[in-house]
């Protein structure tokens, strides 16, 4: 009955299994007992948060907006990866192909999601915020539209592919690497993090030494100077929404190998508000703390399913956290400003 | 905050502003019933009140009408489709007061509208183990749970820039649904059946309200927006809903003004769900089921649509979307399964091309106010304004 609510936003760790009545436990043991491994897993998940929560980051910095669509920039990445993953002729069970195939198909699969998710926020961009741009809408015309936007892409979705996820695709089997306080790290955990920790520093990197990246930190700072000093707004704006769809096709990918039953056409939707909760525990704006965010996001949201007793409880758990930072330090861990970073 | 947002400078502010209230009192092809607005301000006081209570004699006669074209589709009831329109036009009426009014962008509006709901099953169903109270005592009570959740909420997250309520409330919305799902009492999707009604029979002895009959439910939820209206109307027209307007316009400055913008943010937030949980309630009450499926956030945003669509900030207007937003599916039963996504693209393009929705709101407040100053102190000060005026240019031209 509850797995059926809400097939695709789980997080399935067997081990946290309710029983009937009891709706909520406080399991330090379990906690203890499984505290490597949910932490490894926390940190894969977090990754997939980490590079989300980069795209709500930029262009709230850039833009000063909760860009609702991001979620479904995500789920068009998902959705691209299946299709790859379908037309390569994947199954539900992983088939035993040599090394260099799997990381064929994979790359394959990334440069699908992340053309799809790029396209996506651009044309976003290009047809509803820009429009919005140009008349100098409040603040609120820009935020109803992004949500406005999100809603219209879902359920394009849905009327496209129905309400039902799409079929578990699955990659590579998940081999044992090497085990740490007796938990074993699987390949595709290692993939995971490994990869969006490349994918996160390269961003920072970008930002903060590229002239496209100071032409980013510029408009962030202040539209009209940088303007003034020869900045192309509308190009960088679409820029960082362009790299924003990059990372969210990345994530995508990493979503899919990890949740290969996660496509649906709402399947973004709660990964989107905790990948939002994740920017703004890092504060908003800021790319390190997007990254940080993102870690501490999903190693809270595990710990917390462990420690309550069932899965649906990672995203109240991410929810009270929000609203726990807000009212704490609004301004997050390691602040906000996409401007003011150094270069 | 970047600087592209907020007043622009002008160099000469008088005469911009004097430009601004002409365009404000001449601006005549705003709404898609142009001068209708103009029109009905110029009548007397009890000419208004007499056109209103036809209005109201015609919307309590609806039922019985049953007005060909207008009427549903067959395989949707009338009775019960105006049941539920009348709910969609409170929950519009309520949303309105925070998104029109305070100009607060509440995602999860469905959240309030399911606790009222929930407050409504559980004091009154057979199926809840708990105290059982009557139907009607049902409704302050759940407007009260949801005013103490909407202060929870807000308190937090209204010190802040609104935007960030906007993704909490988002993610209150999902996440009521989802502790609905794993509380046990609160039954997930079984869920809560035979939930209570007003009392009352008929000449047979059986019950008057029905959930199988719409029109005494249509009845009294009419009965019970026209006193909110009432009531939000004063509200609009009092120290608290200039504050509203002023907080909407620009909040830094409504602040510097004086505007206890933080207090008055939170009255609306509460006030807002309140009504949302008076909506609830009432929808607990027609259908007499609930469960955790009806609650989705998709609702939430078609509640945004329906106060975007009738014109943010006009409280008619919200009555007009909210009742169009649950009767568009039910007269086109072809489209009703589209309606999420015709309702998503529609919240784009009235952002896009008309921002002011079906019925605008009389953004001519304020420049009411300015009119009304300057021809109080126009005789005696005209000099004056001329020589801020002149102050004005030279300070713009050097």
């Amino acid at each position: 009955m509850i797995s059926e609510a809400i097939p695709s936003l789980i997080h399935a760790v067997p081990m946290a299994v309710p029983m009937d009545d009891t709706w909520i436990t406080f399991d330090v043991n379990s906690l203890a007992e499984n505290f490597w491994s949910s932490t490894f897993d926390g940190l894969t998940f977090g990754a997939i948060y980490a590079l989300v929560a980069l795209g709500y980051t930029l262009v709230y910095g850039v833009l000063n907006l909760i860009n609702f669509a991001h979620s479904e920039v995500f789920i068009v990445g998902c959705y691209g990866v299946f299709f790859t993953l379908s037309a390569l002729n994947f199954g539900p069970s992983a088939p035993h192909l040599p090394f260099w195939a799997i990381v064929g198909n994979l790359l394959l699969a990334l440069v699908v999601a992340v053309i799809a998710s790029a396209l996506t926020a651009v044309i976003v961009e290009r047809v509803a915020y820009k429009p919005l741009r140009r008349r100098k809408a409040p603040r609120l015309a820009f935020l109803i539209t992004a949500i406005g936007v999100s809603f219209a892409i879902q359920y394009l979705i849905y009327w496209w592919r129905g309400p039902s996820p799409e079929a578990a695709l699955t990659m590579f089997r998940p081999t044992p690497i090497f085990d740490v306080f007796g938990t074993i790290v699987d390949s595709q955990q290692l993939v995971i993090i490994i990869a969006a920790v490349i994918l996160m520093v390269a961003t920072d990197q970008f930002i903060r030494r590229s002239k496209t990246g100071r032409g980013i930190r510029a408009v962030a700072q202040d539209p009209d100077t940088a303007t003034l000093m020869g900045v192309n707004k509308e190009k960088i704006i679409l820029t960082t929404f362009a790299i924003g769809g990059l990372l969210a096709g990345a994530a995508a990918l990493f979503y899919v190998m990890k949740i290969p039953s996660g496509v649906q056409y709402n399947g973004g939707f709660i990964l989107g508000v905790k990948a939002f909760a994740a920017a703004v525990l890092g504060g908003i704006g800021n790319v390190r703390g997007a990254l940080l965010g993102g870690l501490l996001i999903g190693l809270i949201g595990n710990y917390g399913q462990v420690l309550l007793g069932s899965s649906q409880w990672t995203d109240v758990v991410a929810f009270v956290v929000l609203v726990l930072v807000l009212v704490v330090r609004p301004d997050g861990i390691l602040g906000t400003s996409l401007g003011k970073s150094k270069a | 905050m970047s600087t592209t947002e907020g007043p622009t400078l002008i160099p000469d502010s008088a005469a911009a502003q004097a430009m601004a209230d002409r365009e404000a009192k001449g601006r005549r092809r705003r709404g898609w019933f142009p001068g209708l607005g103009d029109k009905w301000n110029a009548l007397p006081r009890h000419i208004q009140w007499l056109w209103l209570m036809v209005v109201v004699v015609i919307a309590y006669l609806l039922p019985i009408l049953n007005p060909p074209f207008i009427t549903t589709e067959p395989g949707n009831n009338w009775q019960i489709a105006l049941a539920q329109m009348s709910v969609y036009a409170l929950v519009a009426v309520g949303l309105n007061v925070v998104v029109g009014y305070a100009g607060l962008l509440d995602l999860g509006y469905v959240a309030f509208f399911a606790v009222g709901s929930y407050t409504a099953a559980m004091f009154t169903s057979p199926d809840s183990p708990y105290l059982h109270i009557p139907y009607l005592w049902t409704l302050p009570l759940a407007m009260a749970i949801t005013m103490f959740f909407g202060v929870l909420l807000g308190v937090p997250t209204l010190r802040l820039r609104g935007d960030y309520l906007a993704i909490v409330t988002l993610g209150f919305g999902e996440i009521v649904r989802i502790l609905a799902t794993i509380i046990p009492a609160m039954k997930g999707q079984v869920g809560f059946q035979n939930v209570g009604h007003p009392p009352g029979t008929d000449a047979n002895g059986d019950p008057i309200f029905l959930n199988s009959n719409g029109t005494p439910w249509y009845w009294l939820t009419l009965t019970v927006i026209i006193i909110v209206l009432l009531l939000a109307g004063n509200l609009e027209r009092s120290r608290v809903g200039r504050a509203w307007i002023a907080i909407r316009e620009d909040e830094d400055a409504a602040e510097i003004m004086g505007v206890p913008t933080f207090k008055y943010k939170v009255w609306a937030f509460a006030i807002g769900a309140s009504v949302g949980g008076l909506s609830g309630a009432l929808f607990a009450g027609q259908v007499g089921f609930v469960n955790n499926q009806k609650f989705d956030i998709a609702t939430s945003i078609l509640f945004l649509a329906a106060v975007v669509l009738g014109g943010t900030g006009n409280k008619v207007g919200a009555i007009l979307g909210g009742s169009l937003v649950a009767y568009i599916p039910l007269r086109f039963t072809s489209i009703a399964e589209f309606k999420y996504l015709i309702f998503g693209v529609a919240l784009v393009l009235i952002m896009i091309f008309r921002s002011a929705g079906l019925l605008p709101a009389r953004q001519r407040l304020l420049a009411y106010g300015r009119l009304a100053y300057n021809k109080l102190k126009e005789p005696p000060m005209s000099r004056r304004v001329q020589v801020t005026t002149d102050g004005g240019k030279e300070a713009g031209d050097e």
